[in-house]
């Protein structure tokens, strides 16, 4: 079966799908709002070494400072309520390896999503996150005795104390932003992965982050060591239920590739549109290493969210690939970083995005080259495409080049659902719901053949969702 | 037995225009299975129109009537009158990026069958199609039209009408950038869809592919009406002096003149 076929079997809508919620878990949740008192019970709760206590309480007081983006949708920044926010909400008392030990409502919830059908099928590891802590995770035994660490980053901070000490907040400082300096105090859950030296992960490793709490806050925090000449490819998936009043997710996620190492990072960012989605993603690409960002965001209400590529070591190379679909009550403010810090380094950006109806798709990049970064290479490209004459859509591109022999191309590009691309397909007898389909998958098809088979098909499977009803 | 023959294609009357342009001004055509017509006709004298407007495009309003083995059309949507076995051959094809040719193939035997093809017999009939049409088999994995040559996209054309198998089918300059030899592999494909029983209504400004396919009528546009009708023939006295010849042709003067 093909991918542009799947798409058409399947016809659910979010609410039914995703969108349904478990009844809420009232004991293990810290009272709403944010202070000193709320950093210290989650640091007490999750039996924290001394250093990483006091690490969330500088950066509360970083949280305190920081302003909030002057930048962006203002509309929905300005409006963020901090102190009716849950920032900790314990869903179960332990972890589990067995599916079959998860307590039965949550585990009924990852059924229904499919998680524990696709790691049966496709998956080396899965990691399941429910509110503020992940409820699930296992990872084939092969991987294990390899060495390969995949866990989550509250275990990790106890059992890997050593290099989690090391990495931990050295790519993305708690003053970096409000979100993170937010997330760095009040973080919970997220994966903590090491790949060995020369050892390559070859099938994906997935986590999976629900948020199931109304006026939940989920703040994972995710931190990726490649170590020499490893490789890794790690999935992550989103998806929450359809409330009325908004939910926050503020994850930080750090990456670090060492010498010749190859990370790739994929999300499928399906948020239900009450989410606000302010996520900072930030990597480290070493000698000869390269990182790749492969982003799709499909829901949220906002999302602000910029991978970026630091390149740190020479001939390292940084590659953002993302996909954007805004519909009506939707801001997709995403985009992309490259910073060239050293010399002959290459980095690529392609974003796309789609808006339709009312939907607002943003394109925010920024690539540096640093002075002595001799020999590097950028290319950016940024296509997007407006489904209808309300939908908008901008860029915001910037481009700082402080070394003269740098070769940097940009390219973007808007286009409206053109009128000719579809009358050829339905002089051919295609109808005039599967032709617009048709398009916007190949609009999208550079990023999902980049994806594995069953994520290439739940993608294609979303956007013929979104696309419903949208011919006039 | 004599049975009454039942023309393939009939249009009656028809107009086309967008809303404040008609360019399309009263044509009448008749064309009966097996036949091949010729449409010729000065630059901008509104052939690409008439030919997507049957075809229903979104730009034009259509007025008059067409009719497909006697079914009338101008009251559905392209897709349908696709369906029913109208085939426009486009002038320029446009690009569609991410769309396989592969894929797009499928979908469009899909929706004419109104089956899905077996992917076994589909694959079969794909690399056969593809070889007597002399498309290379990677062209089956690129996108569609997208980085193609002229000639190219001319041969996927007629590739598309050899799949399809439609009963009337419209060339719109089928043969403008065409090489010799993929002349006579254009000419070979209208050959069997004639001899199948299609119609066929070739645009074309060139006395060589009316050396290769023999048309049974020639017309010949100008400022959107059928000014002038023959044989093949009268393509050797076009050729020699020009549209001024047909200018001097003008059917009778109210029918001709200028609104
Ligand atoms: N969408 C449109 N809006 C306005 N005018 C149009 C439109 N499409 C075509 N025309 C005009 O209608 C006239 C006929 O154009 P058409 O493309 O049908 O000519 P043609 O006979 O196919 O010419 P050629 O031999 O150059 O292909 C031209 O003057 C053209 O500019
Ligand atoms: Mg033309």
């Amino acid at each position: 079966m093909t991918v542009q076929e799947s798409i058409h079997n399947v016809n659910r809508d979010y609410v039914e799908r995703y969108g349904f919620a478990d009844p809420e878990q009232l004991e293990g949740r810290a009272p709403k709002g944010l202070n000193r008192e709320t950093v210290e019970a989650i640091s007490r709760a999750k039996n924290e070494p001394e250093w990483m206590r006091s690490f969330r309480l500088r950066a509360y007081e970083a949280y305190e400072k920081k302003p909030m983006p002057k930048w962006g949708n203002q509309g929905v920044l300005t409006n963020i309520d901090f102190d009716d926010i849950y920032y900790y909400v314990k869903p179960s008392d332990q972890q589990e390896r067995d599916w079959a030990d998860v307590p039965e409502n949550i585990k009924k919830t990852f059924d229904r999503l499919g998680i524990p059908e696709a790691e049966k099928k496709f998956l080396a590891g899965v990691s399941a996150q429910y509110d503020s802590e992940v409820v699930y995770h296992s990872m084939k035994e092969e991987l294990e005795s390899q060495g390969v660490v995949f866990m989550d980053m509250d275990s990790g901070v106890r059992e890997h104390s050593e290099i989690v000490k090391k990495y931990f907040a050295s790519v993305i400082p708690p003053t970096d932003n409000k979100f993170a300096a937010l997330n760095s105090a009040v973080w919970s859950g997220g994966s903590f992965i090491y790949v060995p030296p020369h050892t390559t992960v070859d099938i994906p490793l997935q986590a999976y982050f629900r948020i199931n709490a109304k006026n939940m806050g989920q703040f994972e925090r995710t931190l990726i060591i490649a170590d020499e000449g490893s490789s890794v490819h790690y999935i992550e998936g989103c998806t929450a239920p359809v409330y009325t009043t908004d939910s926050l997710h503020a994850a930080v996620v750090e990456l670090i590739a060492l010498k010749d190492a190859k990370i790739r990072y994929s999300t499928i960012q399906n948020w239900s549109n009450n989410v606000l989605n302010l996520v900072t993603k930030r990597a480290v690409a070493h000698e000869g290493a390269s990182v790749e960002w492969v982003d799709g965001n499909i829901g949220s209400k906002l999302t602000m969210k910029y991978p970026c590529v630091i390149l740190k070591g020479e001939r390292a190379h940084g590659e953002v690939l993302s996909v954007a679909f805004a519909q009506d009550g939707q801001h997709q403010d995403t985009g992309a970083k490259m910073i060239h810090t050293a010399p002959n380094t290459t980095s690529r950006v392609v974003s796309k995005s789609i808006s339709k109806g009312k939907g607002r798709a943003s394109y925010r990049g920024l690539v540096r080259v640093n002075p002595g970064a001799v020999g590097c290479r950028t290319d950016v490209t940024c296509d997007a495409l407006l489904l209808d004459d309300a939908s908008r859509t901008d860029t915001y591109p910037t481009m700082e080049i402080l070394q003269q022999d740098a070769q940097v191309e940009h390219e973007a590009r808007v286009s409206k659902l053109a009128d000719e691309q579809l009358f050829y397909l339905e002089s051919r007898g295609i109808a005039p719901e599967q032709a617009k389909l048709m398009i916007v998958n190949g609009f999208f098809e550079p990023f999902t053949k980049e994806l594995p088979m069953e994520y290439a098909i739940e993608l294609n499977r979303l956007i013929a969702l979104e696309m419903e009803g949208s011919i006039g | 037995m004599t049975a009454v023959k039942q023309p393939i294609f009939l249009c009656e009357n028809v107009k086309i225009g967008t809303e404040d342009k008609s360019i399309v001004r009263g044509v009448d055509l008749t064309v009966y299975p097996g036949e091949i017509h010729a449409l010729m006709g000065p630059n901008g004298s509104g052939k690409s129109t008439f030919a997507s407007g049957l075809m229903g495009h979104p730009a034009m309003n259509l007025e008059g009537h067409i009719y497909l083995n006697g079914e009338a059309l101008e009251d559905m949507p392209t897709h349908e009158r696709a369906k029913r076995g109208l085939f426009l051959g486009f002038q320029y094809p446009v690009a569609i990026p991410g769309v396989t040719v592969a894929s797009f193939l499928r979908a469009a035997l899909a929706a004419v069958r109104g089956e899905t093809p077996n992917v076994f017999e589909f694959r079969r009939q794909l690399e056969e199609t593809f070889a007597q049409l002399g498309v290379p088999w990677a062209f089956a994995d690129r996108y569609l039209n997208d980085g193609f040559s002229g000639g190219e996209k001319k041969r996927l054309e007629i590739l598309q009408m050899a799949l399809l198998k439609p009963k009337f089918i419209i060339l719109d300059e089928i043969d403008s950038g065409l090489d010799v030899d993929a002349l006579k592999v254009v000419s070979r494909g209208i050959h069997s869809a004639a001899e199948q029983g299609a119609g066929v209504l070739m645009v074309t400004h060139y006395q060589r592919l009316l050396d290769l396919v023999t048309p049974t009528r020639v017309h010949y546009f100008m400022e959107g009406r059928i000014a002038f009708e023959g044989g093949v023939e009268t393509v050797k006295e076009l050729e020699a002096n020009g549209y001024d010849w047909l200018r001097d042709k003008l059917v009778t003067p109210e029918k001709g003149a200028r609104t």
